[in-house]
């Protein structure tokens, strides 16, 4: 499977992140050779396998669901690029 | 040459008082002034903190409270989130970054008492193998080409500034996070013992998440027994890591002097690939000879799905990478850079924070999760890793421990295997596998190559038992007697 133009383009604005037109050809390229590299997986039998999420073997632990940590909204904010009162602040979304 | 000693002697010298907690820090401290600036192994050194930590150590030490750690000073790789120091993933996006919050690991390293000396540089967001995506600059390698002195070799990566300073005598051990090799790779590179545990074995509570499900925390050391002392201090259960094992830790320091007489090692085929160096090889053939004569019994296992470890993990690692990476947006912390709307404002922020690797692996990661592909890609990946976890637990049947080589090489030049993605990749074909299947494994230093360059081994064991892993290790670390030293080194 070989990605075109548009589909290079399609999964940048997926990821958001801004690729700008002269770029695009480049990422094609090292796309298209990585997924064409992970294209021998194709030649293992994965019929009646489970898929393994991960590699912890325990099941997930039950907790009770109460406020464990917080309170504290100046540390929380303290690397907010920009902030309002105790909010951060982006540019308006709602005209 | 207080930054010669070993882990384990300078907690005994200290003890003894011999010398004094500041007088080590210091030691070292002076160390990165002089030779930092050349291995650029540290992205922030923390002076000032150091040698409080230090004097705090020394007042510890007075009153007879030494813990296992007091008063050693360790570089943390910049991926731990350190309380009040800038933590920046070896990435723009972070520059500005300071965490209000100490990661797990680090947090047990201080309880014991640890110095950090400063924050290591690193892969950006550890995605690399060579160190040669920070953007805070590449870091060199403090071993030379014996016929070819001016060239300057990558330390490997991810965790290359952690195993950089531990070779030059610029902290006396070091955090790591190994996802598919990033502890490992570098320690054979740098001739150190490099220390991937269990998964779950350490918190990632903390950690700026790479591949949650292939992240390991774990240590760099010289000796296998300083690798086990700082392995002990860092492993434990943290209800705040959901996949964190909530089992004892146990001695592995004493571990390491259990031997190995009466241990099945296995020696998996498929690892003996056709292009493999003959050195290598021989280096390989050595260390199963060494453990023989120590009375090791040596069996031939398969792990027939090796061939497709690589392949797995870069579906499975990029698809849970472009995930983590997703709250990088410009809103609540890191880099921002302004657009013409909200959206706008994350697309600028994204493509101006990320580098070429990280944004590569997040576009196959969003790519192989996206409608459409996501049986194709993920899914089969998904089931492939539960082929890859089965040939180690069939192996495990049988073996008590395998042995293979850390990597396919000695350490590169800077430039070498850059215009490839996939050529960078194929670094980590011996590491992959365990991180997959979440095995521990350690890498030792057994050797040198004709240029005079480390090769390390790999052992591998079963889950939750490092303390075979360090035991088998120990065994070849006597045997190799490996003694040689990085040209560039404090005092060197």
């Amino acid at each position: 499977m070989s990605l075109d133009h548009a589909t290079v383009r399609r999964i940048a604005s997926l990821a958001r992140i801004r690729v700008e037109e002269h770029e695009v050809e480049n990422l094609r390229n090292e796309l298209n050779g990585i997924l064409g590299w992970i294209e021998q997986l194709n030649e293992v039998d994965v019929t009646g396998i489970a898929p393994l999420t991960g590699a912890a073997t325990m099941a997930l632990a039950m907790r009770e669901d109460v406020v464990t940590d917080g309170g504290y909204p100046d540390k929380i904010l303290s690397n907010a690029p920009e902030r309002i009162g105790n909010f951060y602040a982006v540019p308006k979304v709602v005209e | 040459m207080l930054t010669d000693l070993t882990i384990a002697a300078a907690r005994d010298g200290l003890r003894a008082k011999d010398f004094s907690a500041e007088e080590l820090t210091m030691a070292h401290l002076h160390a990165i002034e002089a030779l930092n600036p050349r291995l650029n192994a540290y992205i922030t050194v923390s002076h000032a903190r150091a040698l409080d930590q230090a004097r705090a150590a020394d007042a510890a030490l007075a009153a007879g409270e030494g813990r296992a750690l007091t008063g050693i000073p360790l570089a943390i790789k910049d991926l731990f989130c350190t309380e009040g120091v800038r933590t920046t993933a070896g990435s723009k996006m972070l520059g500005p970054f300071v965490p209000p919050y100490e990661s797990t690991v680090t947090a047990n390293l201080l309880r014991d008492g640890a110095v950090f000396l400063g924050k290591a540089n690193l892969d950006e967001f550890a995605m690399g193998s060579s160190n040669m995506t920070s953007a805070y600059g590449p870091v060199e390698n403090p071993w030379k080409r014996r016929q070819d002195q001016a060239a300057v070799l990558v330390p490997g990566g991810s965790s290359g500034g952690s195993a950089a300073a531990v070779a030059a005598r610029l902290a006396m051990g070091a955090t790591g996070t190994d996802t598919g090799g990033s502890i490992r790779q570098p320690a054979s590179f740098c001739g150190l013992v490099g220390v991937k545990p269990t998964y779950g074995r350490c918190s990632r509570w903390g950690v700026v998440a790479f591949a949650s499900s292939l992240d390991h925390p774990g240590p760099f050391a010289r000796t296998v027994r300083d690798g086990a002392i700082l392995l002990g201090s860092m492993a434990g259960h943290d209800p705040k890591d959901s996949t964190s094992a909530p089992v004892p830790v146990p001695d592995f320091e004493a571990a390491c002097a259990r031997g190995v007489k009466g241990l099945r090692i296995g020696v998996p085929k498929e690892y003996r690939s056709d292009g493999m160096p003959s050195e290598i090889e021989a280096l390989w053939q050595q260390g199963l000879d060494w453990l023989r004569a120590a009375g090791a019994e040596i069996v031939d296992v398969s792990l027939p799905h090796t061939k497709y470890g690589l392949g797995t993990y870069y579906i499975v690692a990029p698809a849970e990478a472009s995930s983590n990476l997703a709250r990088y947006d410009g809103v609540r912390f890191g880099l921002r850079q302004d657009g013409k709307d909200l959206r706008d404002l994350y697309e600028r922020t994204r493509a101006e924070g990320f580098g070429p690797e990280v944004r590569r692996r997040i576009l196959i990661g969003t790519y192989v999760l996206s409608a459409g592909y996501y049986d194709a890609y993920y899914l089969r990946a998904q089931k492939i890793r539960a082929l890859i976890l089965k040939d180690f637990t069939d192996a495990f049947t049988r073996v008590d421990a395998l042995l293979t080589p850390t990597a396919p090489s000695a350490a590169f030049a800077q430039g070498e295997n850059m215009d490839d993605p996939i050529k960078m990749y194929l670094n980590d074909v011996f590491t992959v596998p365990a991180n997959l299947a979440g095995v521990p494994a350690i890498s030792i230093p057994a050797g040198l190559d004709a240029n005079g360059l480390p090769l390390g081994l790999q052992v591998i064991g079963k889950p939750f038992d490092e303390e075979t892993v360090f035991a088998v290790s120990a065994a070849i670390e006597q045997a190799a007697g490996f003694s040689a030293l990085p040209q560039v080194r404090a005092g060197g």
